[in-house]
C-alpha cells in the first residue's frame, strides 16, 4: 500500500486489513447511496461486486480477479492495476482503472461505460453485449470476441485477432491492429460514429480526435451457416 | 409363403444369392453420406446419443431375501427428500423427490413448455432449471425452486436473476457435447428470443465453448467466490459437467467449492449440436457415476457436496440405480419432454409431413415441433396447454418417485440414499466394469477382482 490516501470527511472506510472481503461487501451491496472507500485492497479477488445502487466506491490499490463485477448504477474506481474479469456483465455505471487490466476486462458486459487508463489485456470486451469500454492504452489479442453490442474504444493499438467471430459492436482503434479475426472488418467512419465516439471519450475523460480512429465491425459473413464458409467456423 | 415365390432366378435358372447389404455401411450411413454430399453441412438435431450403449437396464437389483428384509410396501416409511447445497449455502434446496428438471432454455422451448415444466416440478416439490438464455419472468414465477445457469455465452445472465435463484449452475459442460457450445439456430431466434440474447433476429447462433473469464480450476474458484459474495453466500453453486473425465471433473469442482456437482452422460438431451458431436463424444452415465462418486470419496465429500446426474433417465429403476452406485439426485430433459407431449404418436400425421416419425423426431432445431415444445411458432407454441402439461409431467415425477421407493423397500431401505452397490449386479461384463458391481450370479467384478 503506497501513501493513505487523503479522504473526504464524509467517506466510509471499509479497511481490509481488518475487515473481511464479505462483510465490506455487503456494507456496499446494503448502501443506497453514500461515497466509500476501500483501502488496503491486497489484490483480493471480488471486491465491490453485485453492487446495485449509485454509490462511489474508490478502491486504493491493485485489485485481483472480478472486482465490480455485475456492477449497476455504481461508480467503481481502482486506483491501481486490476485483475482478471474486471466488471464483468456489468450491467450500468461507471467503473474505472486508473491502472493495467487482466485478461476478460469487461467480458460480457451489458451496459454502462468502463475505463482503463492503462492497458488491458487479452480478450478485453470478450462478449460484450451493449457495455461501453475506454481503453487509454492497448489491448491484446482476441479482444471484442463474439463482440455482441456496444462500443469499444482503443486508444492505443489492438493484439491480434480483434474482434473475432464478432456480432453488432462496433470497434474503434486509433492505433495499429495486428490482426482482425475472422468476420470482422474495416468499415466507414460515419458521422453518427464519430459523434458516438467523441461522446464515450467525453464520458470517459479521454482526451482524443475521434478523426484519428479507424472504426472496425462484423462482415456479417458467418451469421448463417453455409458450406462456403467452413473453413472459418 | 413359397420361398421360391420371392427367389428369383438368373438367365440360367441358377437361384440369385439373397442380396447383403453392410453392416458398416448400413441404411443410415449410406443416407447420412448422401445427405452430407447433397447439403455440405454437417447433421444438426436434437436429443442425446442414439446408439446403443451400456445402460441402467444392464443393471438389476438383487432385492431382500434370507440375509436381507425388506420394508413393507406403502406401510413402512421410505423417505425421499434430498437436501442439494448444505455445504456452504445459507438456504440448501430442499427436493422433495431426487429426481430435477435439467436445464432447457427458453429459446430451444416455447413459454408455454418452460411454464409446464415449472408446474409440473412444482407439484411433485422439485426444481426446475434455466437454460442458455436466461431467465424468463414466467418460469421465475412457475417454478417454486429454480437453478439459474450461468454459461460461457452469457446470454440474458443479470445479477437482479442471479439474485432471484434458488442455487446457481455453472456450466461446464453438458453430456450431449462435452467441450462445445450451444447453438440455436434461425428458425427460434424470434423478437423476445433475440431481445433475451443481445442477438440479430434470425441468425444462426453459435454460443461460446468456454466461459470467457475463467479458464481453469483456480479460475473457477475465483469465479464462485464471486457468485456467492453477489448472492451473500444464500445459495447453493452446482458445478455441471459432460462425462468425460468424471474422476477428475469431480474433484476439480469440488476443489473450485461447488456444492454440489451435476454429471451429464452422453445420453443426455440438447437443443441442437452436430450428430457427429453427439453420438462420439463423451461417455455414457453409467460409466460416470462411479469415478465421479470414487472422487467424493477420496476427498471424504460423499454426500457433503451432491452428485446430481443425468443423461438417459426415463423410470423410477434408472433413478434408483444411479442412487445406489451413488448419486445423491438425477436431473432428467428428454424424459421430461415426453412427459408434456413430445413425439406422440398422436402427432404422427404431422411428424410424417416434416418427414420423421412419432419418436424419431429429433429436429428441434427447426422450431417445427407440432407438439409446440421445441418451437418458437406462437401458433404451434399455442397447442400446448401448459396447465395440462404440467399435470403429466407432474403425474410421470410422482410414478417414477413410487417406483423408486418401490424398489428401496425391497432393498430393505427406509431412505431412497441408502440403496448402495451392494444392492446391484449387472447383466454384461460391459456393464459390471462401468458400475462396479458383480456379474449376475457371480462375484467378479471386471476390472476391481480377480
Amino acid at each position: 500500500m503506497s501513501d493513505a490516501p487523503n479522504l473526504a470527511r464524509n467517506v466510509t472506510v471499509l479497511d481490509l486489513q481488518n475487515t473481511p472481503v464479505k462483510d465490506a461487501n455487503t456494507a456496499l451491496q446494503t448502501a443506497q447511496d453514500g461515497a466509500f472507500a476501500m483501502l488496503n485492497p491486497g489484490g483480493r479477488h471480488a471486491l465491490a461486486c453485485g453492487l446495485d445502487a449509485p454509490v462511489s466506491v474508490s478502491i486504493e490499490g491493485h485489485v485481483g480477479y472480478y472486482c465490480a463485477g455485475m456492477n449497476q448504477h455504481a461508480e467503481v474506481t481502482v486506483r491501481g492495476n486490476a485483475g482478471t474479469g474486471l466488471a464483468e456483465n456489468i450491467m450500468s455505471g461507471v467503473v474505472r482503472v486508473t491502472g493495467d487490466a487482466s485478461q476478460s476486462a469487461a467480458a460480457t458486459g451489458h451496459g454502462g461505460l468502463v475505463v482503463i487508463e492503462g492497458n488491458a489485456s487479452a480478450r478485453c470486451g470478450i462478449s460484450m453485449k451493449g457495455v461501453d469500454i475506454v481503453v487509454g492504452g492497448n489491448v491484446g489479442h482476441m479482444s471484442a470476441f463474439m463482440a455482441q453490442a456496444g462500443n469499444l474504444v482503443v486508444l492505443g493499438d489492438a493484439g491480434e485477432d480483434l474482434g473475432d467471430s464478432i456480432y453488432e459492436a462496433r470497434l474503434f482503434v486509433r492505433g495499429k491492429v495486428a490482426r482482425l479475426g475472422t468476420d470482422c472488418v474495416e468499415k466507414p467512419m460515419r458521422a453518427e460514429h464519430l459523434d458516438t465516439l467523441r461522446d464515450i471519450l467525453a464520458r470517459a475523460g479521454m482526451e482524443a480526435a475521434p478523426e484519428e480512429f479507424t472504426r472496425y465491425g462484423s462482415a456479417r459473413a458467418l451469421y448463417h451457416f453455409k458450406i462456403d464458409n467452413a473453413g472459418a467456423y | 409363403m413359397n420361398d421360391q415365390s420371392t427367389e428369383r432366378s438368373d438367365s440360367s435358372g441358377a437361384p440369385r444369392t439373397t442380396p447383403v447389404k453392410s453392416a458398416t455401411f448400413d441404411d443410415h450411413t449410406l443416407s447420412e453420406i448422401r445427405r452430407a454430399a447433397a447439403t455440405g453441412i454437417y447433421d444438426i438435431r436434437g436429443g442425446g446419443a442414439k446408439r446403443r450403449v451400456p445402460h441402467f437396464d444392464d443393471l438389476l437389483f438383487l432385492g431382500a431375501s434370507i440375509s436381507r428384509y425388506p420394508l413393507e410396501g406403502y406401510r413402512e416409511r421410505c423417505d425421499t427428500e434430498v437436501v442439494v447445497g448444505a455445504r456452504h449455502a445459507a438456504k440448501p434446496v430442499v427436493l422433495r423427490t431426487p429426481i430435477t428438471i435439467a436445464g432447457m432454455s427458453f429459446g430451444s422451448l416455447s413459454a408455454q413448455a418452460k411454464e409446464a415444466l415449472g408446474r409440473g416440478a412444482n407439484a411433485a416439490g422439485t426444481s426446475t432449471t434455466t437454460g442458455d438464455g436466461g431467465m424468463t419472468p414466467e418460469e421465475r414465477g412457475q417454478s417454486k425452486l429454480l437453478v439459474y445457469q450461468l454459461l460461457p455465452s452469457r446470454y440474458g445472465m443479470n445479477p437482479d436473476d442471479l439474485r432471484k435463484a434458488d442455487a446457481i449452475e455453472v456450466v461446464v459442460g453438458q453430456g450431449a457435447k462435452p467441450g462445445g457450445g450451444g447453438m440455436l439456430l434461425g428458425q427460434k431466434i424470434g423478437p423476445r428470443v433475440a431481445e433475451m440474447r443481445t442477438l440479430p433476429e434470425g441468425i444462426d447462433q453459435r454460443s461460446a465453448c468456454r466461459h470467457p473469464d475463467w479458464t481453469g480450476p483456480d479460475d473457477l474458484e475465483i469465479k464462485i467466490q464471486e457468485l456467492r459474495e453477489i448472492t451473500r453466500w444464500q445459495v447453493p453453486i452446482y458445478v455441471k459437467v459432460g462425462a468425460s473425465r468424471p474422476y477428475y471433473d469431480t474433484a476439480l469442482a469440488v476443489k473450485s467449492g461447488a456444492d454440489a456437482v451435476v454429471l451429464d452422460g452422453m445420453q443426455g438431451g440438447t437443443a441442437a449440436t452436430q450428430n457427429v458431436f453427439i453420438e462420439h463424444v463423451g461417455i455414457p452415465i453409467l460409466a460416470a457415476i462411479r469415478p465421479a462418486v470414487q472422487a467424493l470419496k477420496d476427498l471424504n465429500m460423499h454426500r457433503t457436496v451432491q452428485l446430481i446426474v443425468s443423461g438417459g433417465i426415463r423410470s423410477g429403476a434408472d433413478v434408483a440405480k444411479a442412487l445406489a452406485l451413488g448419486a445423491d439426485a438425477t436431473s432428467i430433459g428428454t424424459a421430461a419432454l415426453v412427459a408434456l407431449g413430445d413425439n406422440d404418436p398422436a402427432l404422427e400425421v404431422e411428424y410424417q409431413a416434416l418427414g420423421t416419425t412419432a419418436g424419431a423426431y429429433d429436429d428441434w432445431h427447426e422450431g417445427q415441433d407440432p407438439a409446440g415444445i421445441t418451437t418458437q411458432d406462437p401458433t404451434l407454441a399455442a397447442r400446448l396447454d401448459p396447465v395440462a402439461a404440467g399435470r403429466r409431467l407432474a403425474n410421470y415425477l410422482n410414478v417414477m418417485t413410487l417406483e423408486v421407493q418401490t424398489i428401496a423397500r425391497a432393498c430393505g431401505k427406509s431412505h431412497v440414499l441408502n440403496l448402495e452397490p451392494e444392492d446391484l449386479v449387472a447383466l454384461t461384463v460391459e456393464s459390471a466394469a462401468m458400475a462396479g458391481v458383480p456379474l449376475a450370479g457371480t462375484d467378479w467384478v471386471p476390472g476391481r477382482s480377480t
